[in-house]
């Protein structure tokens, strides 16, 4: 797509230092990997300053890339039949040939894990590396929302635990218990989140340790919650027990975790394991364009300046270059294959963006971002990267000329009305409210439905009441799952 | 600072567990496509695989989304000729991308149905699920196994006082004809032989025979080969025998059994007596859980069938766990049937009779004969 052109300057000086390529051959070995490695990480540290998690990088086959996927990108992870189902519709598409394997899979943890695909050559391997363990990686240990909301230390070890936990209640209480409690609680996953307040990191051991201890006191609290015997004055209460939650709450996993009267202590824990697993999702569910375009940006950026400096070939490029452009293709809306925005394309333009905003100005640039049009683009690249998720990154950084190469348009879709009707356009009036509509397209509370606990019948059959608080008129959708899953 | 490991030889089958549950959740289901697909294919093309599809519905997860309905505002990208103020009718539902909503799918076929491919094992295991033979008694507790070590074959390191001199001198020789091209064709000859020579195995003797009359009839052989699956893959030790008849009985080997093409006359009661002759010589019954299949398209001579009905209530029954009958016969029942359901009435639990006339009841009637019965006593 339109880049600019930084490599047409430095062509001229840096060929004539004529370094030679550190290979010509496509095959990769362990040797190879490991001198790119030191390559990109070199100028990855000390021309650009991106700060890292360490890195390891584990060569996989392809079927262990499929076991990967379908785990979800937990590298460890508890068993559960839904993990078969996507398990066996991966390798389906992927042996008729519908579907390539990723090229990459990154966890977010330190070290930071990167797998690698034996099938791939050099040059697949060495972009890889780039993106996911400089790229990914950087942004793993910058951005706001992974420091505040994970905690890459010891997610692998709570992995482990929850992973060991479940076995052993399988042993204990049966597959079939354990999968009904696992099928509910993933069903209410993405309501598991706790938006405001931190979690604490704790070991594995410190894990183990606190589990027996919170095993016997939340028994405890429960009964106090719902003990029967009657007080005194029984006609008292019923003004002063006005309504259980006090204030709605948002976490409906945690609200049944500390309150559900009847669960044993296991399941409690199998709730919170469920729990805890969807809030170290939650930041990546966040920052999808920043986070890919991040480090589409820094394999492209990265790897051209390698070639700057003669460390690669030009075949080399060409390969990466055939790769790089097909992972940014943006089909228009009225392809056969299109699948709304590609997060990699709108995040790589905007962050090649910034990057020329910085470097070239023009007029509109200074008065749309007076702030840092002109400013040092790599403190102002970072600046984003670090301080945003999606949706404030596009409202603060969507610049009109992206939106003019994406040829953006808006509709608003009303099932009261027959047609679809264009709100906006790329032009003078459409780019405010267009930019305010896109950022609105990643806010994922605008995206799933709002779903409180509103009460809960504590006297009475215990019934739980959920609140749907609609938005602009937006219906739940009719029941069509629930016959088997009650 | 980067750490590079090759976990290529760690196990791959990390989601084996994941995708035995998940098969183990959808069993109805992919029973269903099994017993479908029995009927369909030709019975001797076992050797591959099934795909199974379940409807999308039935294997969804549920979650809290948004249902269709509302004000939605979408951004897309790609405009050409739009402009503020267009109005674009609404795709037909589920046509695609296009303009429409981003949450169509676009991909075509197969949306609405997971489909996905079972190996040949699980097809077998799904296919005799829950059957058994009936009336099993353990004969002999224990002692019966014996493994007498033969020597499987050659290895290329060892002590030196284990070599095998004669192999080695022949391959050495083998050798130095190799190099010489005029000798080829001898060295082939050799390699032959000693092919030959590596082939032994461990021998176990047995504990279970099963008897089967056959009459020269397709659906018939579909039958068979479906038991003989059946008792090849979920009993270990096994003796079968083959009987075919005419108007005379023949002990025969599994590949004439199944592949011979001769037709002749009926007499049912040929085989009938070969069967206790080999009873009686070969299987005592205080070792043997004695099983007899029989199937047959019901002609017989008339006065041949009380004969048969004679040999099996007197030699035969009182001695065989279980005998089943299957008629392959889409017309009207003759004497012989009539025979047998005289027989039934007498012998509920060990004599079972089923009519078959359509492929695709084969199956079935499969199923219904051996179903695994819970509540049957064991005692003989």
């Amino acid at each position: 797509m339109n880049q600019p052109d930084q490599t047409a300057a430095s062509d001229v000086s840096t060929r004539t230092k004529r370094n030679t390529p550190l290979s010509t051959e496509p095959e990769w070995t362990f040797e190879l990997i490991e001198a790119y490695d030191n390559a990109i990480g070199h100028i990855a540290h000390d021309t650009f300053e991106l700060d890292t998690y360490p890195n390891q990088i584990e060569i996989i086959s392809a079927e262990q890339m499929m076991d990967a996927y379908s785990s979800v990108g937990m590298p460890v992870g508890y068993n559960h039949w839904s993990f078969g189902k996507h398990f066996v519709s991966v390798e389906q598409n992927y042996k008729r040939g519908q579907m390539g394997l990723a090229y990459e899979i990154v966890i977010n943890s330190n070290p930071c894990i990167a797998y690698l695909m034996e099938e791939n050559t050099m040059t697949m391997q060495a972009l890889v590396i780039a993106h996911a363990c400089y790229g990914h990686n950087s942004f793993f240990k910058g951005n706001y929302l992974f420091q505040t909301w994970t905690d890459a230390s010891s997610i692998i070890d709570y992995l482990v635990f929850a992973k060991n936990y479940i076995r052993k209640c399988e042993e204990r209480h049966g597959v079939a218990e354990v999968e009904t409690v696992l099928d509910s609680c993933h069903a209410l996953m993405n309501y598991g989140v706790d938006r405001y307040k931190r979690p604490y990191p704790i070991s594995a051991e410190e894990e183990k340790r606190r589990l027996k201890e919170r095993e016997v006191y939340l028994q405890q609290q429960v009964n106090e919650l719902w003990r029967t015997i009657p007080k005194l004055h029984d006609d008292e209460d019923e003004a002063s027990v006005k309504c259980f939650p006090e204030e709605p709450q948002e976490n409906l996993l945690y609200f049944i975790e500390k309150h559900a009267p009847l669960l044993e202590p296991w399941q409690r824990e199998v709730v919170r394991i469920v729990r805890k697993i969807a809030q170290y999702f939650y930041p990546q569910r966040q920052t999808q364009v920043m986070n890919e375009g991040w480090a589409t940006f820094w394999h492209y950026t990265l790897l051209n300046e390698m070639y700057d400096r003669g460390l690669v070939t030009d075949g080399f490029m060409l390969e990466l270059l055939q790769h790089h452009t097909s992972v940014i293709l943006q089909p228009s809306f009225n392809k056969p294959y299109y699948n709304g925005i590609n997060p990699y394309a709108l995040g790589f333009n905007m962050m090649s963006d910034i990057r020329r905003i910085c470097e070239n100005p023009t007029p509109e640039d200074k008065q749309w971002f007076p702030d840092w049009a002109g400013s040092n683009w790599l403190n102002t690249l970072k600046f984003a990267m670090q301080s945003f998720k999606d949706e404030s990154f596009i409202q603060q950084f969507l610049s009109p000329k992206i939106m003019r190469d994406f040829h953006l348009f808006s509709i608003l879709d009303d099932a009261s009305q027959k047609e679809y009707e264009v709100l906006d356009i790329h032009d003078e009036h459409g780019y405010h409210r267009l930019r305010e509509t896109l950022s609105a397209q990643y806010n994922l509370s605008m995206n799933e439905p709002n779903i409180q606990v509103y009460n809960v019948n504590i006297r009475g059959d215990r019934s739980l009441t959920l609140q749907h608080i609609q938005h602009k008129n937006r219906p739940l959708p009719r029941p069509q799952y629930g016959q088997q899953h009650g | 600072m980067s750490y590079i490991v090759d976990r290529r030889l760690n196990g791959k089958n990390k989601s084996t567990v994941n995708r035995q549950r998940f098969l183990q959740r959808y069993r109805s289901h992919i029973k269903k496509a099994v017993s479908e697909a029995v009927s369909n294919r030709s019975i001797t093309d076992l050797e591959s695989g099934e795909s199974v599809s379940i409807p999308k519905r039935d294997i969804g997860e549920p979650t809290f989304r948004h249902g269709s309905g509302g004000k939605r505002t979408i951004v897309h990208p790609g405009n050409k000729e739009f402009v503020s103020g267009d109005r674009i009718a609404r795709p037909p539902q589920g046509s695609g991308g296009g303009a429409g909503g981003g949450e169509a799918s676009n991909s075509g076929e197969g949306m609405d149905e997971f489909v996905f491919q079972i190996t040949q094992e699980e097809f077998l295991e799904f296919l005799f699920d829950d059957l058994e033979l009936p009336n099993l008694v353990k004969r002999q507790l224990a002692g019966l196994e014996s493994f007498k070590l033969v020597r499987a074959g050659v290895v290329s390191e060892g002590t030196p006082n284990k070599i095998n001199i004669i192999r080695s001198l022949r391959q050495a020789t083998g050798r130095r004809i190799a190099l010489t091209a005029a000798s080829r064709r001898r060295l082939k000859a050799y390699e032959n032989e000693y092919e030959a020579l590596l082939d032994t195995d461990e021998i176990l003797r047995d504990k279970q025979r099963v008897l089967l009359l056959e009459k020269e009839i397709n659906m018939a052989k579909r039958f068979f080969i479906l038991l003989y699956l059946f008792l090849q893959r979920n009993y270990e030790k096994i003796e079968v025998v083959f009987i075919r008849h005419h108007t005379s009985a023949k002990e025969v080997d599994e590949q004439e059994f199944f592949y011979s093409r001769e037709t002749g006359g009926t007499i049912v009661s040929s085989a009938l007596k070969m069967t206790d002759k080999i009873i009686k010589d070969r299987f005592s019954p205080q070792e043997w859980n004695i099983y007899v299949a029989q199937a047959s398209d019901g002609d017989n001579w008339n006065d041949d069938s009380p004969i048969c009905r004679k040999i099996l209530t007197q030699h035969i029954l009182p001695v065989v766990q279980y005998y089943a009958y299957v008629e392959i016969n889409p017309r009207r029942h003759q004497a012989l049937w009539r025979e047998y359901e005289s027989i039934q009435q007498e012998y509920g639990d060990y004599f079972a009779m089923q009519q078959i006339s359509d492929p695709t009841e084969i199956y079935p009637v499969f199923r219904e004969l051996f179903q695994r019965k819970s509540n049957r006593s064991s005692a003989a």
